[in-house]
């Protein structure tokens, strides 16, 4: 027990009984006490809402976590995990899973249209084909609402009172009162919304209107909805669901629409209904990405200047960086300390809002690049190909020499001058001296660095989308644009921000970034190897 | 010559005042002061721009291309009726508490794997190198979708909410972090826990009052590193933070650029200063130390 308690070393005698060594509980021990009952409270509110909205792969996942934790934290044998636990959860939910659930979204057509089960798009399918039903009969009606959610009241043909939202489908309540055409006057735990109201608030007429109120769980049996707000109808779709055939035929054209492989519902005249589901979908997003006509062409140029883009930001900065650090890594210059403070400032100031201001230094009519430094001239920095790739450039240029040059500053001071001295002694020129002795020296500190610095601007999200958001487009539907790097065409592409969403083909395009980055850090990898021979 | 030229300088730095050689101290160093003003105007000018559009009366783009020709604190005082200070909040809370947790997390784990010999450390430490070699930010749409289904079973852990996204920050933390702590926590003499040890002291009084105070810089760089990489974050950000009371400054203030760049400059260059001033002191004062960092974890945040 004593292991546990993480009290104060006690000096006692060895002869002494354990009984007496003991001194109650640790302060470690209940603080760890007081954790763990605050974890498990916290993963059994998980557990159970996960099970409220039968969310089964998180009701495991939280259950399978919470047996480990606890498992882990009161069992002794297990000292090394109890260090390790709480990051690795973390490692595994999001970022381990991440990127698996990636690979497997990559396979699918996962995206708008295609969202969620089979039974979930016939529901979809259903509800969006819902029309009132002939001659079906009207119910006296009263909108209601509670903490801000409409719902409706309806009065049955017995006259009961039923209330349901747009979540919870309809369902008897007692004690409500009706007055004498039907309508509910009251409803207990709702607000009846006054007529008064209704007409006089336009967006709540709307609202109304939109309303669905489904009659049972089940999408077949349709749903109440109200034209004035004073008596509803049953509306429920044409379409009837076969789960045996796995077809869904319109009662009223005949139309049978059956399940395909491809996640739609498919009539024989090959149209399809818009609700369709996930299914498993084989290379075909990778092969669509090399073949598809509006894609394949910007996708290949989004690529290729992926690639420049990194690379040359890279040998510029790097560059940049040696070029200054050689130069003023000479000890007969005066305030080496302030110069060097005042050329690193662009590092210290935040990326993104480097990228922003130089978003508003480059604008076209008022920027102050075009007013400074071109006289006025109309130069159309961020709107044309070519100059916004030199802008994203330049921008990345100034961000990122200072880290070049300082790296190379420190690599510079750490090189073994009896090395140098030979060198000159040997009648070495300077640029030999540099050739020879400086550079190969210095890419064993810096090329793991250039390495990674290429794979951190391979994903430089941030500096493309605040500069100019990939723009300017390229011509076609393809939604991408000149300055688009993988990343932020893959962001364009998963529509996450709005509009409509392709997460197979941004998957896909995202498996591609990994394997690139993969390859890359396995070379820095060698490289870093090799390299470390040569000291 | 190259022999010569250094024989003559290394011994004698004092500058005669012979034709040669000051002709010799221009070739050799003299240039190099207008050079340095050069990139200094390189390095400074944006800054000093942004400083100045900050002051200016007008507020809009077109209103401050001249430097410095009116000196107002309009724009700061602008700021106030703004969800400015509210982003400056929400991006100290995720921040904080992400780099707090990384520290935690990744001290304890490099502890473990630095002190403790259990089957599954070697395997462990190399899919912790291969897990951090793919970065998170591109698994975007897994992040998305897994906070979406989430936020279903406990909003608070769904889209458009801060703790959710401080989870995917500190999800990233052990890959990054642990080696970095690894190597440091290695050269820690063992001799210092085995001492403790046979006085008694239990692990966890080992790791709690002997290892951490004196791994405390490694814990201040990375501490540091999380919370730049947090405050400098976008993407991840821009995609779980949805609602404006929400965002941090990296989503709030790339809104103001985007949505009429124009007339919001004002607003943006008092906001960056703001938020720049801070940062840039931290970054001067710690630059030692956060090089080093950068060189064994490589990223600009």
């Amino acid at each position: 027990m004593t292991v546990e308690t993480g009290a104060e070393r006690q000096d006692i005698e060895p002869q002494e009984s354990h009984a007496r060594r003991w001194r109650g509980l640790g302060w470690g021990f209940v603080a760890k006490l007081l954790m763990m009952a605050l974890v498990n409270a916290l993963g059994l509110s998980l557990i159970l809402s996960a099970l409220n909205v039968e969310a089964w792969g998180i009701l495991v996942a939280s259950t399978v976590l919470l047996v480990i934790a606890d498992l882990v934290y009161f069992m002794r044998r297990t000292l090394p995990l109890k260090y390790i636990l709480p990051g690795l959860v973390f490692l595994f939910v999001f970022q381990v899973f991440t990127l698996g659930y990636t690979g497997y979204v990559a396979f699918t057509n996962y995206g708008t249209g295609h969202a969620g089960s089979m039974e979930q798009a016939v529901d979809a399918a259903l509800i969006q084909d819902e029309r009132r039903v002939e001659d079906s009969p009207s119910y006296p009606l009263a909108i209601v609402q509670s903490d801000g959610e409409l719902g409706f009241a309806v009065t049955d043909s017995e006259g009961f009172v039923l209330v349901g939202t747009e979540e919870d489908a309809l369902e008897a309540v007692d004690g409500a009162s009706v007055d004498e055409s039907g309508t509910p006057t009251e409803v207990p735990g709702w607000e009846i919304v006054p007529r008064s109201e209704l007409f006089a608030d336009q967006d709540l007429q709307q609202q109304v209107v939109d309303l669905r109120v489904p009659v049972s769980d089940e999408a077949v049996d349709g749903s109440i909805r109200t034209r004035d707000g004073l008596s509803g109808a049953i509306y429920t779709s044409s379409l009837e669901w076969d789960e045996d055939a796995l077809t869904l035929t319109d009662t009223e054209t005949g139309t049978v629409y059956r399940a395909s492989d491809t996640g739609n519902f498919v009539a024989d005249d090959g149209s399809t209904l818009p609700a369709g589901w996930v299914v498993t979908v084989g290379f075909d997003n990778f092969v669509r990405a090399v073949t598809d006509a509006t894609l394949a062409g910007p996708l290949l140029k989004v690529t290729a200047w992926t690639f420049v883009f990194a690379i040359l930001t890279v040998l510029t900065s790097f560059g940049l960086g040696l070029l200054f650090a050689i130069i003023y890594n000479d000890p007969r210059i005066r305030a080496r300390r302030s110069l060097r403070t005042l050329f690193i400032l662009p590092y210290a100031f935040p990326a993104f809002m480097s990228a922003l201001l130089w978003r508003g230094m480059f604008n076209r009519e008022f920027g102050i690049i075009n007013d400074w430094f071109f006289f006025g001239a109309d130069i159309n920095w961020l709107g044309d190909p070519f100059l916004a790739k030199v802008v994203i450039l330049w921008v990345n240029l100034w961000l990122s020499y200072p880290y070049w040059f300082l790296v190379c500053t420190g690599a510079l001071q750490a090189l073994p001058g009896e090395t140098m001295e030979a060198a000159r002694i040997d009648g070495a020129g300077r640029w030999r001296q540099f050739r020879s002795i400086t550079l190969p020296l210095l890419m064993v500190s810096t090329a793991p660095l250039a390495i990674a610095s290429f794979a951190f601007n391979f994903n430089n999200f941030t500096i493309i989308y605040m500069l100019t958001e990939g723009g300017p487009p390229f011509p076609g539907t393809s939604g991408l644009g000149s300055t688009d790097i993988l990343i932020s065409a893959i962001y364009n592409i998963s529509g996450v921000a709005g509009g409509a969403a392709d997460y197979g083909l941004a998957s896909a395009l995202s498996i591609v970034v990994f394997v690139i980055v993969g390859i890359i850090s396995a070379i820095a990898f060698r490289q870093t190897r090799k390299l470390e021979e040569i000291q | 010559m190259s022999e010569q030229t250094v024989t003559a300088t290394a011994g004698d730095t004092r500058p005669r005042r012979t034709p040669t050689r000051r002709s010799r101290w221009w070739g050799e160093v003299g240039w190099k002061y207008p050079l340095a003003a050069v990139i200094i105007f390189y390095s400074i000018f944006p800054l000093v721009y942004v400083l100045s559009a900050s002051l200016s009366d007008s507020g809009t783009l077109s209103g401050s291309s001249a430097l410095f020709s009116d000196l107002s604190l309009a724009n700061y005082a602008a700021l106030s009726d703004t969800s400015y200070w509210t982003w400056v909040a929400n991006t100290l809370i995720v921040g904080a508490a992400s780099s707090f947790g990384a520290v935690l997390m990744g001290a304890a784990a490099a502890y473990a794997f630095s002190r403790f010999r259990f089957t599954g450390r070697r395997p462990g430490l190399t899919a912790l190198l291969i897990i951090q070699m793919f970065p998170q930010t591109v698994a975007f749409i897994s992040v998305f979708l897994l906070l979406t289904a989430l936020g279903n079973v406990a909003p608070y852990l769904g889209i458009n909410s801060k703790i959710a996204l401080i989870c995917v920050y500190l999800g990233g933390a052990l890959g990054a972090n642990t080696f970095l702590m690894y190597g440091f926590f290695n050269s820690i003499p063992t001799e210092i826990d085995e001492a403790a040890k046979i006085d008694g002291a239990t692990h966890a009084q080992i790791y709690w009052k002997l290892i951490m105070p004196l791994v405390t810089p490694i814990l201040a760089v990375v501490g540091l590193l999380a919370f730049i990489s947090a405050f400098g974050d976008f993407i991840l950000a821009k995609i779980v933070l949805v609602s404006e009371d929400q965002w941090t400054l990296a989503v709030g203030m790339y809104q103001w650029v985007s949505n009429q760049l124009t007339s919001n400059w004002g607003l943006f260059a008092a906001g960056a200063v703001i938020a720049a001033i801070p940062v840039l002191i931290l970054f001067l004062s710690l630059q030692r130390y956060i090089v080093g960092g950068l060189s064994a974890g490589s990223v600009k945040g």
